[in-house]
């Protein structure tokens, strides 16, 4: 890779300074642990048919299959999350593709606007593709250092940590590109269609 | 080239707009053909690797080639916007990519009207590349434009709008914080009324486009849905606040 370019004069605001409570989204708490959640019971998924597919409004669809998929260019993150029942955990650590990653396999029909998430399961959500882009979601495949395990999405989850954690669905199987914000699973069931903690949309009007 | 992939653009020209607004022209080594109605990613990265990234509207017209203009309202305490009101000359370089976006876009060429632009604030950028690229390619598509500024001197591209303002083009100025003597433009925040009254010539079919903060988007595009206006004619694109 080309050695990184640095804006001249830029230094940015604080790092520091930022307190632990400033990390805290309104009606969030602190935890340590990870608690598990789901819509319904964890898949087993066999890496040797594992594949994730990106398709929908591209000019030609890709397929990755387990191997192919970590031959990808991943990185290494380590963001705060917030799931909608109230925890936020700091400093999660992950290893994963991004999403600009994979989108850069693909070109973007001029209508395209949102990703749907399709998993193992049946679970869908809806991100915009303003979410999903510039380093705001990954495909994750390592958490803490190890293979994700099942009950926390694994082999692969999608991670979005900006918003509410059933964004980041797991057991991820597709990503389709659509041309509208179609509500998934939890955004027909109530939830926002957007679900960003610092603006709490929680639920659909909030 | 493209348009999900950084480039290095180059800063040759900066022009002050209004007290808190400047734009900025940006040559770019792989420049591709906007849609009017897109916007660019910027982003900026200290030496330590932190990066800061925000969204900005094309100004100028797609016929422009090799450069665009952004134009940036500075956002008291604003990370990015500040330090590019502050910070950034003419010859500095920025890393961008773009052009992005493909729901917030209009095409005078093939994209019927009448149109009806709503803007508040900045968010008069992306109109502002629609009208420059109407003139551009001589387009006969009626458009009007209701666009909301605090004062008189917060408006932005003032002049260039008044000399816009012909061959179909109308623009009605609301002044929400003062007016100077004289001034028979709006007087208040965009309302039901006043939408009304500036959409009704255009009917219920008029493709409409609503730009700036995001209450004013939300109250602008409620209300012309109740003035019938059809919701799938009505494009909107909230700047903030926080960006993404
Ligand atoms: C698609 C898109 C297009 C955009 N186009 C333009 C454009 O053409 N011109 C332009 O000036 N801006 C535009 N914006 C807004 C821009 O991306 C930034 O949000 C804005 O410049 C503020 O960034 P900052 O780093 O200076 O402020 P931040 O450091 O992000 O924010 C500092 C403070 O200001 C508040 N704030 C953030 N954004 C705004 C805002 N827009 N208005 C008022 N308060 C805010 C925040 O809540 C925070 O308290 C656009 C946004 C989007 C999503």
């Amino acid at each position: 890779m080309a050695e990184r370019f640095v804006t001249r004069g830029f230094g940015g605001r604080p790092r520091s300074a930022v307190g632990l409570a400033a990390r805290i989204p309104p009606g969030q708490h602190l935890v340590t642990d990870f608690p598990v959640l789901s819509a319904g019971p964890t898949p087993r998924i066999d890496l040797a048919t594992w594949e994730l597919a990106l398709s929908g409004l591209v000019r030609a669809p890709v397929k990755w299959s387990w191997p192919e998929f970590l031959a990808l260019p991943a990185e290494e993150f380590t963001k705060d999350i917030s799931c909608v029942t109230t925890w936020t955990k700091l400093d999660t650590r992950w290893r994963g593709v991004s999403v600009d990653t994979l989108l850069e396999h693909v070109e973007l029909a001029p209508n395209a606007l949102g990703l749907v998430a399709e998993c193992h399961g049946g679970y869908t959500t809806n991100l915009l593709l303003s979410d999903a882009v510039n380093g705001q979601a990954f495909v994750a495949y390592e958490y803490d250092g190890k293979p994700l395990p099942p009950d926390h999405g694994g082999p692969a989850r999608l991670v979005v940590p900006h918003l509410y954690f059933w964004k980041s669905a797991k057991w991820l199987r597709a990503l389709r590109v659509v041309d509208r914000d179609r509500p998934g699973f939890w955004e027909s069931n109530g939830y926002h269609i957007r679900g960003d903690p610092w603006k709490e949309e929680r639920y659909s009007g909030d | 080239m493209n348009t999900l992939q950084w480039q290095i653009a180059t800063i040759t020209k900066i022009t002050p707009e209004t007290a808190k607004v400047k734009s900025f022209t940006l040559s770019l080594p792989g420049w591709i053909k906007h849609r009017a109605g897109q916007h660019y990613d910027l982003r900026l990265t200290a030496p330590d690797g932190y990066r800061a990234q925000r969204s900005y509207s094309i100004a100028s017209a797609p016929e422009r080639t090799g450069e665009i203009d952004l134009t940036i309202e500075r956002v008291e305490d604003g990370e990015v916007s500040t330090f590019l009101h502050q910070v950034v000359v003419p010859g500095d370089r920025v890393e961008v990519r773009g052009p992005i976006g493909g729901y917030f876009v209009w095409d005078a060429t093939t994209s019927g009207g009448p149109v009806l632009l709503v803007a508040g604030g900045s968010g008069v950028v992306p109109m502002m590349s629609m009208l420059r690229h109407r003139a551009a390619v001589g387009a006969k598509v009626p458009v009007r434009l209701l666009y909301s500024s605090r004062t008189y001197d917060d408006v932005i591209y003032r002049e260039e709008l008044a000399s816009l303002a012909t061959g179909g083009v109308e623009i009605f100025h609301t002044l929400t914080r003062s007016q100077p003597a004289g001034w028979t433009g709006y007087a208040r925040r965009i309302d039901d009324t006043m939408l009304a009254e500036v959409s009704r010539p255009f009917g219920a079919s008029a493709l409409t486009f609503i730009c700036g903060p995001t209450p004013l988007v939300e109250s602008a595009a409620t209300s012309l849905e109740r003035a019938s206006l059809r919701a799938d004619r009505i494009k909107t694109e909230r700047f903030g606040p926080t960006g993404t």
